[in-house]
């Protein structure tokens, strides 16, 4: 069984349909690339599985359990995380916090108030800022940070939830080249830990880590499969008849 | 890029050590330092140990908005409404039980200020969809108002004349009466006060705190039931609220409509944000400032019947052009917010 399964999911926004009868498996491990035309419906289906919009139709199964009508907060429960396309770490609390703050989620209230696992979260979250090259300016304010570093901060923050599945929205987005290669090499190291599911624009960059790619374009699959495959798609090439 | 170089005397890098301790301790530690001094100070001034005392009372309904503005992004207008609720529930049970014992009459102003905020947080903040601001804004607003107005009209509890002659605080046979001996119960009450919001405030629950005042959505995604921690924090806030109406009523005596109403409400507001919210020690300053600024305005002939105008106008200037409040002067903005993470010492 995949770890994740969408079947026909459907979403409309005042007429408009988003999102079309699509459905992806998205297996324990893998790392599954989302790709298409701008409007093509990528983060409409990354936020209907995340819970930021409920579907029209259709449902999500997540490790064995039907989620479509879950809140975002029963979804990050059942190991969902998702890093938002526009950059949503707190601005105004230091980095280290932020990534406290995703760590401790899981803590009961007693233990939040009497700050109980403070000291055992302390080097997990040391550990995730010193991997993503932040340990420098931990203490700074996360507003403060450049715009790549909030997005590492913001996967960072996002794997101290510990998911069984990652859902990442154009996590190089606004970055220089440079930091593209970083992040790469920032997210193959999780593959180990957990499953992720990525929109980018940048198709040299998904190629590189994805082992299957979705291709969608007006709301609906126009194709599914490893890179390879996808690259020989003549479908495909029709819509990025110079791109892929 | 990471700072891996190791700071003298300890093995920890440079990037894990602390940030320097800031103002705040210093201004909270002034201001315990006044308070302390004020009895012996003013000694022969029983009217100004009882501004003080008023001050010290009225703190507590500012932290108790603190708690809810500063702390957690919750905005009351309606703190007034556990104020005065606790305030008249003490007052009867002293005039129909004829009980006015410490220990059982301040628990109970706690009890009711916490259960009645919570009925109200049941309502405005758990419901299907998180609510907006305005929504619970003027959800408390309403409340608050909808109080003053009911037992402005209702006999059994004084109408508009409100309830006075309220029995006096007592433990055993010691009464409490306005002065020195109240000045201290009502500093140690305080003390206690800040010190519980204090700590929740650095707590991993205050951190939970500091992110749903930024972005309560962010932190669904992260799992957490946010409304129900908004649904804590407000009825707790609630108790803080109650306690300071029981204490209220047995200083000045007396409890009337107003002591529930939206401008208590309001005055709860000001105090908190003219101090300074979310720093806890901010809305102490800013009750101190605003009462005492008001006591010594309705003093001068010449300015007695403009003052509240006067008083509002400064107001007005300090929350337009230092929304910081007066302590955002002194203390910056990094040290306001504060940090979570493992102190130093506790390292070891």
């Amino acid at each position: 069984m995949a770890l994740l399964e969408i079947r026909g999911v459907g979403k409309s926004f005042r007429g408009l349909r988003a999102l079309d009868g699509v459905d992806i498996d998205v297996q324990s491990g893998s790392f599954h690339g989302l790709i298409g035309p701008n409007g093509s419906g990528k983060s409409t289906l990354l936020k209907a599985i995340a819970g930021a919009h409920f579907a029209d139709s259709g449902s999500i199964t997540f490790a064995g359990r039907d989620i479509t009508r879950a809140t975002p907060y029963e979804r990050a429960r059942a190991g969902l995380s998702l890093k938002f396309q526009i950059t949503a770490v707190l601005p105004e609390i230091t980095a280290y916090d932020n990534i406290l703050l995703a760590a401790q989620s899981g803590e009961s209230l007693t233990s939040l108030l009497f700050s109980r696992r403070r000291r055992a979260l302390d080097d997990e979250v040391w550990s995730l800022l010193e991997r993503f090259r932040l340990a420098d300016r931990a203490h700074d304010l996360a507003g403060d940070l450049s715009h790549g570093q909030q997005q590492w901060l913001e996967i960072a923050t996002a794997l101290a939830l510990k998911p069984k599945l990652l859902l990442l929205d154009e996590p190089t987005g606004g970055m220089s080249p440079q930091e593209r290669r970083v992040t790469g090499e920032l997210l193959e190291p999780i593959k180990s830990d957990c499953a992720l599911v990525i929109v980018e624009h940048d198709l040299h960059f998904i190629r590189d880590i994805c082992d299957r790619l979705t291709v969608l374009d007006q709301g609906k699959v126009l194709d599914q499969g490893d890179v390879e495959s996808i690259q020989r798609s003549a479908k495909v090439q029709q819509v990025y008849t110079t791109r892929v | 890029m990471s700072d891996t170089r190791t700071a003298p005397g300890s093995s920890k890098p440079a990037s894990r050590r602390r940030l320097p301790t800031g103002v705040l301790p210093l201004v909270e530690g002034t201001t315990l330092l006044v308070a302390i001094a004020v009895p012996f100070v003013f000694a022969q001034r029983t009217d100004l140990v009882t501004l003080a005392t008023n001050v010290l009372i009225l703190s507590l309904l500012a932290i108790s908005f603190d708690l809810c503005w500063g702390l957690s992004g919750i905005m009351s207008f309606g703190q007034a409404l556990f104020f005065g609720v606790a305030g008249y529930v003490i007052a009867l049970v002293g005039r129909d039980l004829e009980f006015s014992e410490l220990w059982g009459t301040l628990p109970l102003a706690v009890l009711v200020g916490l259960v009645l905020s919570a009925l109200f947080a049941a309502f405005l903040l758990l419901g299907r969809r998180p609510p907006t601001t305005i929504f619970v804004a003027l959800g408390t607003l309403t409340g608050s108002y909808a109080a003053e107005r009911l037992v402005s009209g209702w006999q059994y509890v004084g109408a508009g004349n409100g309830l006075s002659s309220v029995k006096l605080l007592k433990i055993g046979a010691y009464e409490f009466v306005e002065g020195t001996a109240f000045y201290c119960l009502a500093l140690a009450i305080l003390l206690l006060v800040y010190g519980g919001a204090r700590y929740l405030k650095r707590s991993q629950l205050g951190l939970v705190l500091a992110g749903m005042r930024q972005n309560e959505e962010r932190l669904a995604f992260y799992g957490y039931r946010v409304q129900l921690f908004k649904a804590l924090v407000f009825s707790l806030a609630g108790g803080v609220a109650g306690l300071g109406g029981a204490l209220y009523s047995y200083h000045q005596g007396f409890i009337g409509p107003g002591n529930m109403g939206p401008g208590l409400s309001t005055a709860a507001v000001i105090y908190c944000l003219f101090g300074g919210s979310g720093t806890i020690i901010g809305p102490i300053l800013g009750t101190a400032v605003v009462e005492v600024l008001s006591y010594v305005l309705a003093d001068i002939d010449a300015i007695k019947r403009i003052w509240p105008v006067i008083l509002g106008g400064v107001l007005l200037i300090v929350v337009m052009f230092q929304p910081r409040g007066i302590l955002g002067l002194f203390v910056s903005e990094r040290e306001r917010i504060g940090s979570y993470g493992v102190r130093r010492k506790d390292k070891g």
